[in-house]
C-alpha cells in the first residue's frame, strides 16, 4: 500500500513551504507534521528559516492555526510567515466584497445623520451641514458637500474626496483633518477633489489634478480607452 | 377615514402652534371637520391662540390614562357649527405622561369622525416629538429663514424619513423681505436647496399674526392680511388644489428663472 503524504515539505529560496493535505482529518495532519518536523534539527543557533504554510482547500480555525504554529515554533529557527488557503470564509468574502465595492446611495445626508460604507461611496445628493459621510475608501459626491466627509477612515491615506460643490465643515482623510476657515470665504461652485499632499496636509484641488496624483483610481478600462 | 398631519420643526418659536391653529381653522373654513391636537404637554398654548382656554375640562393625558372619554375632552370652537375641535394638552404633566401607543390609539379614534387631525408638536427631538409623530400619516415641517432653524428642520426631516409617513412638506414662516433683499436673511431658494423637500407655503413676518394670537382669533379669520391668505392657500394645497405660491414682494427665484439662467448660459 502506498501511503499518501499528508504533509509535503519543500525547500525554496525564500525558506520552507509546507503543503498540507486537505482531505485527511486535522489530527492526522498534526501527527504527520510533527513527525516530518522532527527530522529538523533543533538548536538555538541555526540560521532562521521562514515557513509558509498552505492548507489547500481546508479552512483552519483560529485554534487549529495556533496548534500548527505551536508545532512549527517548537523548532526555534522556524518562523511562520503566512498560513494560506485556497478558500475563505463566506463572511470574509462578504467583507472583501463590501470593501472593494462602490456603494451608490441616493439621498440627502441630513444634520445629525451619519452614512458609513466599507468601500467607496458614491453619494447622489447633498451632505447638509451637521451631516457626515464616512468611507473606508474614496468618497464621490454628486451634490454639495456642506457637512463632514471622512475618507480612508481605516487609515488609507491615498483615499480622496470629490464633490460637485465643495463647501465642507470638515474634511478628514485617514488621520488628517481640515476644518473650514471661520470666515466664510468664496463659495465654491466647481467640482473639486481633496487629497493628502506630500506635506501630509489635506488640500483642495481641481478635479483634473487627480489624474496625475492618484492614477490608481481607475477601476476598469473596458472599451480600450 | 380622516388624515392626520403633524406640524413639527425641531426648534421652538418658529410658528408650529400658529401654523397648526391657522391651518386647522382654514380647513374648517373650507367645510372640513377638523380636530386640533396639542401634544406640547406642560407648555400648552394652542388653546390660547384659538381663544379656547377657558373651556378646557379634560385634556390629552386624561384621555390617554382613561380618566375620561375622548369625546368629553374635545373642546368645540364656537365660531363654527360643528367644524373645529381642540384636544388640549395637559398643563401639569410632563411629556412622558403619554406613550406612543396611546397617541396612536387616540389619533386613530379621531380619524373615525374627523376629516383632518392637525397635531401640534413640541420643540425638540425627544419623547414629545416621538409621541406627536406616532399617529400621523403626513408631516409639515415649519422653519424660519434662519440658519439655526433650518439646521434643526433638516435634523427633523432626517428623523421623519425613518417613520412610516409620506415625505414631509415645508412651510417657511416669518420671511422679512427687506432683510432678504439686503442679504441678511436666507432667501426661499437657499432654504429649499438645503432641505430638498416640497414647499407647501411661505408666510411673511406680520405683526397682525401676533395681534391675532394674543386676541385668540387666528389670523385666517381676518381675510385681508397677507398671512391669512398664505394660510388659506396652504389649506387649499392640503386639499389637493394646485395654488401657485403667493408672491411676497420679491418673487422667489423659482424653477423658471433657473431654467432661464441655464439656457442663457448656452447662448
Ligand atoms: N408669520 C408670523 N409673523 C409674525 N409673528 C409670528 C409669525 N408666526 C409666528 N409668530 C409669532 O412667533 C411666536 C412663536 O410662534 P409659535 O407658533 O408659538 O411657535 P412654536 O409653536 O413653533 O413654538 C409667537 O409669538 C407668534 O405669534
Ligand atoms: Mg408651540
Amino acid at each position: 500500500m502506498i501511503k499518501t503524504q499528508k504533509v509535503i515539505m519543500k525547500g525554496t529560496k525564500d525558506g520552507l513551504l509546507l503543503l498540507l493535505d486537505d482531505s485527511c482529518s486535522f489530527s492526522e495532519l498534526l501527527k504527520e507534521l510533527e513527525e516530518k518536523l522532527s527530522g529538523q534539527k533543533n538548536d538555538e543557533d541555526s540560521r532562521s528559516v521562514h515557513v509558509r504554510v498552505h492548507t489547500g482547500n481546508r479552512i483552519l480555525t483560529k485554534e487549529q492555526q495556533k496548534e500548527i504554529e505551536k508545532l512549527v515554533h517548537f523548532h526555534h529557527h522556524l518562523h511562520i510567515e503566512s498560513i494560506e488557503s485556497n478558500v475563505i470564509l463566506k463572511e470574509d468574502a462578504e467583507r472583501m466584497k463590501q470593501e472593494s465595492e462602490i456603494h451608490v446611495v441616493n439621498k440627502v445626508v441630513r444634520s445629525g445623520q451619519i452614512l458609513k460604507v466599507m468601500g467607496d461611496l458614491l453619494l447622489i445628493g447633498d451632505v447638509n451641514p451637521g451631516g457626515k459621510v464616512v468611507a473606508r475608501g474614496n468618497i464621490f459626491i454628486l451634490g454639495a458637500l456642506k457637512g463632514i466627509a471622512h475618507a480612508g477612515c481605516d487609515g488609507n491615506e491615498e483615499a480622496v474626496i470629490c464633490a460637485s460643490n465643495m463647501n465642507p465643515m470638515q474634511l478628514r482623510i485617514a488621520d488628517c483633518l481640515n476644518r473650514a476657515p471661520d470666515q466664510d470665504e468664496i463659495r465654491r461652485q466647481e467640482s473639486e477633489c481633496a487629497y493628502i499632499d506630500e506635506n501630509r496636509q489635506i488640500i483642495i484641488d481641481r478635479l483634473a489634478a487627480l489624474r496625475s496624483i492618484r492614477p490608481n483610481l481607475n477601476r476598469f478600462m473596458e472599451g480600450g480607452i | 377615514m380622516g388624515e392626520a398631519i403633524v406640524i413639527t420643526s425641531g426648534k421652538g418659536g418658529v410658528g408650529k402652534t400658529t401654523s397648526s391653529a391657522n391651518i386647522g381653522t382654514a380647513l374648517a373654513l373650507q367645510g372640513k371637520k377638523v380636530c386640533l391636537v396639542d401634544t406640547d404637554i406642560g407648555l400648552r398654548n394652542l388653546d390660547v391662540v384659538l381663544g379656547l382656554e377657558n373651556r378646557i375640562i379634560y385634556d390629552l393625558v386624561d384621555v390617554a390614562k382613561g380618566q375620561c372619554k375622548l369625546q368629553q375632552a374635545l373642546v368645540k370652537d364656537k365660531r363654527f357649527e360643528d367644524q373645529l375641535y381642540l384636544l388640549p394638552a395637559a398643563q401639569s404633566s410632563d411629556k412622558s405622561a403619554v406613550t406612543e401607543e396611546q397617541m396612536k390609539k387616540i389619533v386613530s379614534e379621531l380619524k373615525q369622525t374627523f376629516d383632518f387631525i392637525i397635531i401640534d408638536c413640541p420643540a425638540g427631538i425627544e419623547q414629545g416629538f416621538q409621541n406627536a409623530v406616532a399617529g400621523a400619516d403626513k408631516a409639515i415641517v415649519v422653519t424660519t429663514p434662519e440658519v439655526s432653524a433650518v439646521r434643526d428642520a433638516d435634523r427633523i426631516i432626517g428623523l421623519l424619513e425613518k417613520k412610516p409617513i409620506e415625505p414631509p412638506k415645508l412651510i417657511i414662516n416669518r420671511i422679512r423681505t427687506n432683510m432678504v433683499k439686503k442679504g441678511d436673511m436666507l432667501d426661499i431658494d437657499e432654504v429649499t436647496n438645503i432641505l430638498a423637500i416640497e414647499l407647501i407655503g411661505i408666510i411673511a413676518d406680520d405683526e397682525e399674526v401676533i395681534k391675532a394670537s394674543n386676541s385668540g382669533e387666528p389670523i385666517v379669520l381676518n381675510p385681508n392680511s397677507k398671512a391669512s391668505i398664505a394660510y388659506r392657500n396652504i389649506a387649499r394645497r392640503i386639499l389637493g388644489e394646485s395654488v401657485p405660491l403667493q408672491q411676497l414682494e420679491t418673487p422667489p427665484k423659482g424653477m423658471m428663472t433657473k431654467l432661464k439662467k441655464f439656457f442663457g448660459a448656452r447662448t
